[in-house]
């Protein structure tokens, strides 16, 4: 990602099918996994990720419920940072630490 | 009787449902962006893609200024029929319980389907006295019902469900069968299977009809204000 306008948050919206409802995308995602050779996989679920730079923060999990996400059948977490936490694969959690980033999660 | 067709961008069976509407009434456009229903007495949210099913089906379509319209109409007990996409315009809105989920084959499927009238007596159904059992197509990839248990069980103690797939013609994992639902008022329902796609001859059924003349019927009997 670029680095984010002056006075921007940046920030991505991680969605989830609910837990469950049964998602047939992340059981064909798993089987295909298997038949790869690559043991040991469960509990596959496939998603969609927001990312999006924002002036208020305090808004977001309100977008998350009216729009980003519908809470009946998608749960939501939102990863707050500058950027430099993640966008590096692996270097997420602790790149995110040192960056301030916070986590939120909805469960609508 | 007017029925007033509600045209999204990427809308695409809003024409069929105009022309199916006139077999039985009047009916005209409601172009997304307008405010004012002109007097409609009743609203058919159409199938297609709503602005092309982004982020979610449906999801971007509720937020339309013709949808706060619309809202207002069903919360004064305005008759509305959302097909297919309409169905899952609904679901967004709120207007209706549930939502509707990927099919479980994550396939499109189009198929003339079986479906059991569960119940005569709503605005809907009421011309479907005489043949229980209607021949309808259902063209879709996101058409699977979905409610959590405890609303599933209100839906159907209450009387909601008011279509189901016949035995054996689930076409897409829904639950309990489940191919249309109604609010708990009564006056706002949503089916996935198109009705507009049965109503002439030459496409092999004119059952879809009958939901359009249930509407007729219905309005037709109302006593004047």
């Amino acid at each position: 990602m670029a680095a984010p306008h002056q006075g921007l948050m940046r920030a991505r919206v991680l969605v989830r099918p609910k837990e469950g409802i049964l998602d047939p995308q992340g059981q064909t995602v798993e089987r295909a996994l298997k038949a790869l050779g690559f043991a040991g996989v469960r509990n596959v679920h496939v998603g969609r990720m927001i990312e999006l730079e924002l002036d208020d923060p305090q808004r977001l999990p309100e977008m998350c419920n009216r729009l980003l996400a519908n809470p009946l059948i998608e749960d939501w977490e939102i990863e707050y940072g500058d950027g430099a936490g993640m966008t590096t694969e692996g270097a997420g959690a602790a790149a995110n630490e040192r960056a301030g980033a916070e986590e939120v999660r909805g469960a609508g | 009787m007017k029925f007033g067709i509600v045209r999204f961008p990427g809308s695409c069976d809003d024409v069929d449902a105009l022309r199916a509407a006139q077999r039985v009434g009047d009916a005209v456009i409601l172009w997304h962006a307008e405010r004012g229903l002109h007097g409609v007495d009743a609203v058919v949210i159409p199938g297609g893609f709503s602005y092309g099913d982004y982020l979610r089906v449906g999801a971007i379509a509720r937020f339309a200024p013709v949808m706060a319209e619309v809202a207002d109409f069903a919360a004064e007990g305005g008759l509305v029929l959302g097909i297919c996409n309409g169905f899952q315009v609904l679901c967004e809105a709120g207007l209706l319980p549930g939502a509707l989920l990927p099919n479980l084959s994550l396939r499109f499927v189009c198929r003339q389907v079986a479906l059991e009238v569960v119940r005569c007596d709503t605005p809907f159904t009421c011309a479907c006295e005489t043949s229980r059992e209607l021949s309808i197509p259902v063209k879709h990839t996101t058409g699977r019902y979905y409610a959590p248990a405890d609303q599933l069980q209100e839906l159907t103690a209450g009387g909601q469900v008011v279509l189901r797939y016949g035995a054996g013609q689930n076409p897409n994992g829904s639950m309990n069968d489940i191919a249309g639902v109604r609010n708990a008022e009564g006056n706002v329902f949503g089916l996935m299977p198109h009705p507009e796609h049965a109503a002439d001859p030459l496409t092999g059924s004119t059952d879809g009809l009958l939901i359009l003349e249930s509407l007729r019927a219905h309005v037709d009997s109302r006593v004047p204000v």
